[in-house]
């Protein structure tokens, strides 16, 4: 969908992101994040139009987790405030609609989890429709390994190509002082190590992560106030494939690919791509549906196989776009998230500088 | 008396938009729906209730109650949550509350839920203890149901020493404390 209004990301932070964080709850977790997005423009709830976040119960454990992390927000007097049982790319998407409608003319997003309480692909599975698949109980691993195995059966990847995205990703991530998992052993070591699900082995696996993330929305004037370069989204959209795997064709992302074209992704060049890709061949499958080239950095945080923390590892793919626009690193950038299993569901961002 | 549009008629689907196929296997016929699956589901979850509520918990351990104050406003919360809501930074600062308060809302439970509920009829009460800014969960017991009221004073009856644990259990119930009611009017922006 196209912008009415100007819209721009002016201010985004994360958590350290660690494999389990037992010594703190949600509330504990996320609130030092919403601190710092709104710290570093200078910002109080109060100058904020629109609260919107995105979690989830199945992850926490809880029922309404939601409500007490809201503690974090410093809700009183009563905001306007919503929650996406998603990803906070999604809550980021809501929170654009808020501002173009007129509703707002500013918004805090964030999305977080703590995935170490439940059996991460276990609780995953819960996604998955009530009558066919989700009785079999199959794990997000195994399903990713579906995938994979389609991919190099189509001659579309090989292992070592997998592995080579698993290495240069969290070579990058030793840039990224926020990551879990900085720097990979050699290839050839990678590949010398056992499955975990057939092609998949652990590398190419995204960790498992307790984290979070928070970035604020401006439009207009407002946002050039509050930050010295805001990204603006000149595009956004999301779409989705059918929950039903035997119907689609594994190897590819239509979702993905309408959701760049509606967004504009072919528009300009692409500086940077941060892509959600959980998995390593995941990122091939993107790199076709975006119409990537060569040079386009993928990535430089280490993607979410450097850290993936539910609910929020699509609202930082976004955030670390924002931040290479802000620097000036990349003028023109792509931002995607994705929920679900298999690439199920795809959000498409089209991030820009002003020159 | 029946709703005013008992009587009104439903109105039908457009033709093809909502109609259910028919079946077009042989034998199959198209009230033999499926009423209902059995998917047995459980997920168990190794849960931390976070730093402020360790706190708060560890201190009942010890017979002790200990809210956190809003570094702000002073207000005081128990349970913490680890979390002023009202201005969204952290509590730090514990402070350790009587366990005697003031009764600012109740109810009384017909249907009795959990293993360690009293015998019904019993009343479920908020109990805001002095100092604190916002009211506590217990079961208030050794008074007449109809005596309870609003205002009222409490007191908490703990489990035996040897019994308390780092448990919100460690509190057995709430009992009435001779001591003049408390105005309705200080209750309010407590409950």
């Amino acid at each position: 969908m196209a912008p009415t209004r100007d819209v721009a990301i002016v201010s985004f932070a994360q958590t350290t992101h660690r494999r389990a964080v037992p010594e703190l709850n949600e509330v504990e977790l996320i609130q030092p994040v919403i601190r710092e997005a709104l710290d570093a423009i200078g910002a109080t709830i109060s100058d904020i139009g629109f609260t919107c976040s995105g979690s989830s119960d199945y992850l926490a454990g809880q029922a309404f987790s939601f409500v007490m992390t809201l503690d974090a927000v410093g809700a009183y007097p009563p905001i306007q405030e919503s929650h996406v049982e998603m990803d906070g790319a999604w809550a980021l998407y809501e929170a654009w609609l808020k501002i173009q409608s007129g509703h707002a003319d500013t918004a805090l997003v964030y999305g977080y989890s703590k995935a170490s309480p439940g059996d991460l692909p276990r609780v995953l599975s819960r996604q998955l429709d009530p009558y066919y698949y989700g009785p079999l109980w199959p794990d997000s691993v195994a399903l990713a390994g579906l995938q994979a195995r389609a991919m190099i059966d189509a001659g579309i990847i090989d292992e070592a190509e997998m592995a080579a995205i698993a290495h240069r990703s969290r070579e990058a991530a030793r840039g990224n002082p926020h990551a879990q998992l900085q720097g990979s052993a050699p290839i050839d070591e990678l590949l010398a190590a056992p499955y975990l699900a057939e092609p998949l082995r652990r590398h190419d696996c995204a960790p498992i992560t307790d984290g979070g993330a928070a970035v604020v929305l401006a439009a207009g004037d407002r946002a050039r106030e509050w930050s010295k370069r805001p990204a603006w989204i000149r595009g956004i959209d999301h779409r989705i494939d059918s929950h039903n795997f035997g119907a689609r064709d594994l190897t590819t992302s239509p979702s993905t690919e309408l959701a760049a074209q509606k967004a504009g992704v072919a528009g300009g060049p692409v500086d940077v791509a941060e892509l959600h890709a959980p998995f390593t061949h995941q990122e091939k499958i993107l790199t076709a549906a975006l119409g990537l080239s060569d040079d386009t950095v993928i990535n430089p945080s280490g993607g979410a196989l450097a850290a993936n923390p539910m609910m929020g590892a699509g609202l930082i793919r976004l955030g670390e776009v924002f931040k290479r626009i802000e620097s000036g690193e990349a003028n023109r950038g792509v931002a995607h998230a994705t929920s679900g299993h298999l690439l199920q569901q795809n959000l498409v961002a089209v991030l820009e500088g002003e020159r | 008396m029946p709703p005013a549009d008992a009587d009104r008629t439903v109105t039908p689907f457009p033709v093809g938009l909502w109609e259910q196929p028919q079946p077009s296997v042989p034998g199959e016929a198209a009230d033999d729906a499926v009423q209902r699956i059995r998917v047995p589901a459980s997920i168990t979850y190794r849960y931390t209730p976070g730093a402020a509520p360790t706190r708060f918990l560890r201190g009942l351990a010890g017979k002790r109650i200990l809210g956190e104050k809003d570094p702000v406003n002073g207000d005081v919360y128990v349970p913490p949550r680890g979390m002023s809501p009202i201005v969204g930074l952290p509590t730090t600062e514990q402070v350790e509350l009587p366990d005697r308060g003031t009764l600012s809302a109740f109810c009384v439970v017909h249907i009795g839920f959990g293993v360690n509920a009293p015998p019904t009829p019993f009343v479920s009460a908020l109990v805001l203890l002095d100092g604190a800014a916002v009211s506590l969960y217990g079961t208030l017991l050794e008074i007449p149901i109809e005596e309870v009221r609003i205002g009222m004073r409490v007191q908490a009856v703990w489990v035996d020493d040897d019994q308390l644990e780092p448990s919100f259990e460690s509190i057995r119930y709430w009992k009435p404390l001779d001591e003049p009611d408390v105005a309705a009017e200080l209750l309010k922006g407590h409950m």
